[in-house]
């Protein structure tokens, strides 16, 4: 019984934890947008805002790729270590 | 079917210091640093100044490709960091693509992309004691007011910490997006195929012909275009911190 909770509450929790993607999702997207409103503005500067652009989504992204990686904890690590416990 | 997803696989055991684990990770790190040792041997036998052959031309390139890239984020004064963010650009961008070679990719394991941040770790505080000094780099943490002290050390102790998850995440999601897709095209292939009656539904179940084309796109996205842009972040990061430590 109390191993099905532990095994839930993880599966529950990797879940949980695949919500940050939302929040990078729609600030790469908002900032793609804006670097296409730049670049129809200045085509000569393409090269620039793309690797700008590049660089400013990655950074974004983070967040998304913390929530991943809780989520891998939680799948691959925390059952062995609560079923340890129990 | 099962999924098997799983992290760098212990080969064997150095009998020293108790025991140190010989991991997948070691030995295609160890490979693709011998890879990249004999390619810049190879790249930089008999220099020319005149005549010069078509593998020192390619040499050339990437030298300057790489003096470009520093001396655009960094500055002039900084040209001393070429070797070292060129070596810790070709290791990354290697590192990631030998997973097109069915190996366990190093930046797939936590240690190796910490390792990394952590060397940076170390340049951007020796270069802040060096610019300011140890009264002042610790000043530096009570930046607006005193309270925030905390939160600056937090900070600060995040920076490798971020670098090294941001790199290891990217790279283990497509290794990960890539398991479950292929092993998805499997299963709808032998529904779709199991539907047959007899033998000839057999042996088609058993042909992946969905696995063919979709995998190829994915790696194509998540192998190559993924790999050359975390290497690329992680040199512009190293770059960025450390020539910012010196500003203050």
């Amino acid at each position: 019984m109390e191993k099905a909770l532990v095994l839930m509450g993880c599966a529950i929790g990797a879940g949980l934890a695949l919500i940050a993607g939302i929040g990078p999702g729609i600030g790469e997207g908002y900032a793609a947008g804006k670097a296409l409103e730049a670049i129809s503005r200045q085509p000569e500067l393409k090269g620039d805002i793309t690797s700008t652009l590049l660089l400013g989504v990655a950074l974004a992204e983070t967040t998304g790729i913390y929530g991943f990686v809780t989520g891998l904890l939680l799948i691959f690590v925390a059952p062995r270590i609560f079923l340890g416990m129990l | 079917m099962d999924i098997t997803i799983n992290g760098a696989r212990i080969l064997g055991e150095i009998p020293i210091l108790g025991g140190i684990p010989i991991t997948e990770t070691l030995v295609v790190t160890w490979v693709v640093m011998a890879v990249l040792t004999c390619l810049s041997i190879w790249l930089t036998r008999d220099l020319k100044v005149r005549d010069i052959s078509k593998r020192q031309a390619v040499a050339e390139k990437l030298v300057t490709t790489a003096e470009n890239f520093v001396r655009t984020n960094m500055g002039e004064k900084w040209m001393a960091f070429v070797p070292f963010v060129s070596a810790l650009f070709s290791l990354s961008i290697l590192s990631s693509l030998s997973s097109l070679l069915g190996v366990f990719s190093p930046t797939a394991d936590v240690s190796t992309t910490l390792a990394w941040a952590l060397v940076v770790f170390v340049l951007i505080t020796y270069y802040k004691l060096k610019t300011s000094g140890l009264g002042g780099y610790l000043k530096g943490f009570c930046d607006p007011i005193f309270v925030m002290a905390p939160f600056n050390v937090l900070g600060e102790l995040f920076t490798p910490i971020s670098m090294a998850f941001r790199h290891f995440g990217n790279i283990v999601s497509g290794a990960v997006i890539t398991t479950l897709v292929y092993w998805a095209l499997t299963v709808a292939n032998r529904a779709l195929f199991g539907w047959l009656p007899g033998v000839i539904g057999e042996f088609l179940s058993g042909v992946p012909f969905l696995t063919v084309g979709v995998p190829a796109a994915i790696s194509l996205y998540f192998d190559w275009f993924g790999s050359a842009i975390q290497a690329y972040i992680f040199c512009m990061l190293t770059m960025m911190f450390i020539s910012s430590a010196t500003d203050e």
